[in-house]
């Protein structure tokens, strides 16, 4: 059981939520994440832990609503408790100094990479943050990302935010401005797989962290399997981060969407009953 | 040895015994047929999650009972890995004591009402029967007799909560709850200590809940046990990957002071065959846990799982046969097993694949998969299968299976299940680099005492064994239990 002990919307689909939960926020580094489960009835999904405070023992979360699960978690409210918490999972970011590294994130691919930034820049680094989204109000976490980085891009599909255009115009523009050492990118699968092909033409060596279908997050069911490099890996125990040049990004959008008739069929169906209920 | 064969000796000498031995020839034993197990209607059963075998009644229990010859030198119990006292259970349960059977097979068996419905009795007790070795004739059905006890003293609402002895606020921690876990979680509390079982997952029973399905083992008859390890003082931490929510180092700073690692072999192999990654193919271990543990084909579950149409299951293990019955229950027109040897090598146990059989799933042995191919959103739609033929025993003592070449052929296919077999869990060993394992993965102990290079380490069940089965598991923590309890006594009295 783990309570939530506060709530902000950052914008209208997406939540941040800080837990109670002592052991995980010890035990946690950037880039673990944690699987949670809401009720008996819940299914099991992956959230990255977006920052953790051991002394108080919490850890925060930031969510997007895309189905049920995260439906019904931005609908819980402080004091409720999740039932099922589990982590920190995975493998932390290898974080070093190495120069300057460039991160990008799209979409609720924001959260996850929050807490990578402010490691990169703890260790010494110069750290460029693009962030990408299709409007100005789905822009989250800017202010969070500017106290951890030497210079934010915003960019919007509209330019009702920053500059307009896609996360890859904005890595492009950094890229061409000064060396690169390192890339970190961090999205809906689509962007990743361009991001990584424009970091590829340019040689930098580039990390995705993979959102893929998670069931345990233990190793135990390969519900999460990607080719990277032509092997099968896990992503819950061998990542969730790998060469971005090597990932097989297709294959990978192909198995997210493995559920997506049954996903879609729920989602209706829960949006019913909350119209009925509210 | 020689104290057990006295002991056995001696057990067999007591009044009860002989008197009951008497009161009926053996000739008129003999005479007797093997009780058939009451089970549901294939048809019905293969739509539903109901139980398939019933239980034998009381009467056919006695019945069953009356045809061991209770032989001087029994045989059985050497076919057995925890060496239960099956004649004093068996003479039990004729006497129509069926508590006090209850009562010999803890003895020994933590798990009797799950053994006797899991275990692969015709390679164990049933294979050393008198009547199997000497007669040729059907061995004493005694799993049946096992469960029949086991499911009587829970059924009869006066299960004994094992004695413990004085509480000695010693912690001591269990990693995984699975049956090697809750084996000696029970055994050490019962010796006085304070345990706690860690388990990664959120429901406690290891393969018990995730893997083995509730058509053959209700999760109620775990439940039972579980609740009666509480009752001892056992506590429980669920959702607490040891190594990952907390280091060993960090449960030694909580006062931790010797560990049983039980954590299984959960990890499943994939074939590396070409497309093996498409959509509607799963390990059997998601597959199972999605419907077992996730209660995915329940619509009021948030989980969701592809119920295919066409559903193939590569293997012909325990997990195989698991997958391919549940297959056909979540409403698959065919549902087949892929076995790339024969019948006679399957691993699985016999009564599932003649279960399997009468619910309809076909069986196609000696054939190999070789690829997949899928549609144009990314869902398998055929696999190329090839037919293969035995040659020499392999390491393995089985047949080694060889490709017929030019056999390939096309299957059409929605989903397939692949269960070719587990990995040990590397959770623990990667987080102990000075762990001593095996270049398989599995942890190295000392055979009698569970110890492994780790002095505060024990460890049994699939993640020493591999693969192995419920009752090894169970047997391997009882020995770690004993070993734990005389590592403490020994540090205590060094101190
Ligand atoms: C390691 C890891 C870390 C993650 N961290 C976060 C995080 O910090 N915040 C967050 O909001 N989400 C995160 N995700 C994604 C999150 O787990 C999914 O969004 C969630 O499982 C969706 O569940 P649902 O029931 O709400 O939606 P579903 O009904 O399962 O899915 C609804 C829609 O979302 C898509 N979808 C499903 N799963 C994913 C996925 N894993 N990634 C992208 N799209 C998906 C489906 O294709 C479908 O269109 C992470 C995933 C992983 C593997
Ligand atoms: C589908 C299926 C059917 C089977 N059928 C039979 C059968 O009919 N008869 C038979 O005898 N055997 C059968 N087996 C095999 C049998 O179930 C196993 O041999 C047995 O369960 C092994 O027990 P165990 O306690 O070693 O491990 P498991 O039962 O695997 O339990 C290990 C537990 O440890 C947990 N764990 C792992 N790492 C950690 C960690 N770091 N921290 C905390 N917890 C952790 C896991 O989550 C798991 O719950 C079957 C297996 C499967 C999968
Ligand atoms: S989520 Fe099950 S193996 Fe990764």
């Amino acid at each position: 059981m783990s309570k939530i002990l506060e709530k902000e919307f950052f914008s209208e689909n997406v939540v941040k939520l800080v837990l109670d939960a002592p052991e995980i926020a010890r035990s946690r580094k950037p880039g673990h994440f944690v699987i949670i489960k809401i009720d008996k009835r819940g299914e099991r999904i992956p959230l990255t832990i977006a920052s953790s405070d051991p002394e108080k023992g919490t850890l925060t979360l930031v969510v997007q609503k895309v189905g049920v699960t995260s439906a019904k978690l931005a609908a819980m409210q402080v004091g409720d408790e999740i039932m099922d918490v589990v982590g920190p999972l995975g493998k932390a970011t290898h974080i070093e100094k190495v120069g300057t590294v460039l991160c990008a994130g799209g979409g609720v691919g924001v959260a996850p990479l929050l807490p990578i930034v402010e490691g990169f820049k703890k260790a010494g680094n110069r750290v460029i943050t693009v962030l990408a989204a299709r409007n100005k109000d789905l822009v989250i976490l800017e202010e969070q990302m500017r106290e951890f980085s030497d210079e934010v891009i915003v960019m919007t599909d509209d330019g009702s935010s920053g500059k307009k255009g896609l996360v890859t115009a904005g890595m492009e523009e950094v890229i061409q401005r000064e060396k690169v050492d390192l890339s970190v990118v961090i999205g809906p699968a689509i962007m990743m797989k361009f991001a990584a092909l424009t970091t590829k033409k340019y040689n930098i060596e580039t990390y995705a962290s993979l959102n893929t279908i998670m069931v345990d997050g233990t190793g135990m069911c390969g519900a999460c399997r990607v080719s990277v490099g032509g092997k099968t890996k896990f992503v819950c125990v061998d990542g969730p981060e790998f060469n971005a040049h090597q990932v097989d990004f297709d294959q990978m959008m192909s198995r997210l969407g493995a559920y997506k008739d049954q996903e879609i069929e729920a989602y209706e169906k829960y949006l019913q009953t909350v119209e009925i209920d509210g | 040895m020689e104290n057990i064969l006295e002991y056995l000796k001696a057990e067999r000498s007591q009044e009860w015994r002989t008197e009951i031995r008497k009161s009926m020839k053996a000739k008129d034993r003999m005479a007797k047929v093997r009780t058939e197990m009451p089970e549901e209607d294939p048809n019905i059963r293969n739509t539903s999650n109901i139980e398939v075998n019933s239980g034998l009644t009381a009467e056919q229990a006695v019945l069953e009972a009356q045809r061991c010859i209770d032989c001087p030198s029994p045989t059985c119990i050497t076919g057995c890995p925890v060496g239960i006292n099956i004649p004093k259970f068996i003479k039990k349960i004729e006497t129509e004591d069926f508590l006090g059977a209850a009562e010999v097979l803890k003895d020994t068996n933590g798990l009797p009402a799950v053994c006797g419905r899991v275990c692969p009795q015709e390679k164990q007790c049933e294979a050393q029967c008198f009547y199997t070795i000497k007669m040729d004739k059907p061995p004493v059905a005694i799993g049946y007799l096992e469960r029949f006890a086991a499911d009587f003293e829970r059924d009869s609402g006066q299960m004994a909560i094992p004695d413990t002895d004085e509480f000695n606020n010693i912690k001591l921690a269990v990693i995984g709850s699975g049956p090697a876990g809750l084996a000696a979680a029970g055994d050490l509390a019962k010796f006085g200590y304070d345990v706690t079982v860690f388990e990664a997952l959120h429901e406690i029973g290891g393969v018990l809940k995730y893997g083995i399905p509730e058509f053959r083992l209700p999760n109620e008859v775990v439940d039972v046990e579980i609740e009666s390890l509480r009752k001892m003082g056992v506590k429980f931490r669920t959702n607490f990957i040891v190594g990952k929510t907390a280091s060993f180092e960090d449960l030694k700073e909580e006062g931790y002071q010797a560990f049983f690692v039980g954590s299984g072999a959960g990890l499943p192999r994939f074939m590396n065959i070409p497309g093996e990654n498409f959509n509607g193919i799963f390990s059997s271990n998601e597959y199972l846990t999605r419907v077992n543990l996730m209660n995915a084909a329940n619509p009021d579950f948030d989980t969701p799982v592809i119920s295919g149409n066409l559903v193939a299951v590569i293997g012909g293990g325990n997990t195989a046969m698991d997958s391919v019955r549940t297959a056909k229950r979540l409403g698959a027109e065919r549902s087949m097993i892929i076995y790339r040897r024969s019948e006679e090598e399957m691993p699985a146990r016999v009564e599932e694949v003649k279960h399997a059989k009468e619910e309809g799933i076909e069986f196609m042995n000696l054939h190999n998969p070789l690829e997949y191919f899928a549609d144009e959103k990314g869902r398998v739609n055929k696999m190329k299968v090839q037919k293969m033929e035995l040659g020499a025993p392999d390491a393995s003592g089985r047949r080694r299976p060889i490709p017929i070449e030019g056999s390939e052929f096309m299957i059409d296919v929605d989903t397939v299940v692949v269960s070719v077999g587990v990995s040990p869990n590397p959770l623990i060993p990667a987080s102990l680099p000075n762990l001593k394992v095996t270049d398989w993965g599995t942890i190295v102990v000392d055979k009698e005492t569970m110890q492994s290079s780790i002095p505060e380490l024990f460890a049994g069940g699939d993640i020493v064994r591999g693969g192995a089965t419920v009752i090894l598991a169970m047997g391997d923590g009882r020995k770690a239990a004993a070993g734990m309890h005389q590592y403490i006594m020994e540090k205590i009295k060094a101190n």
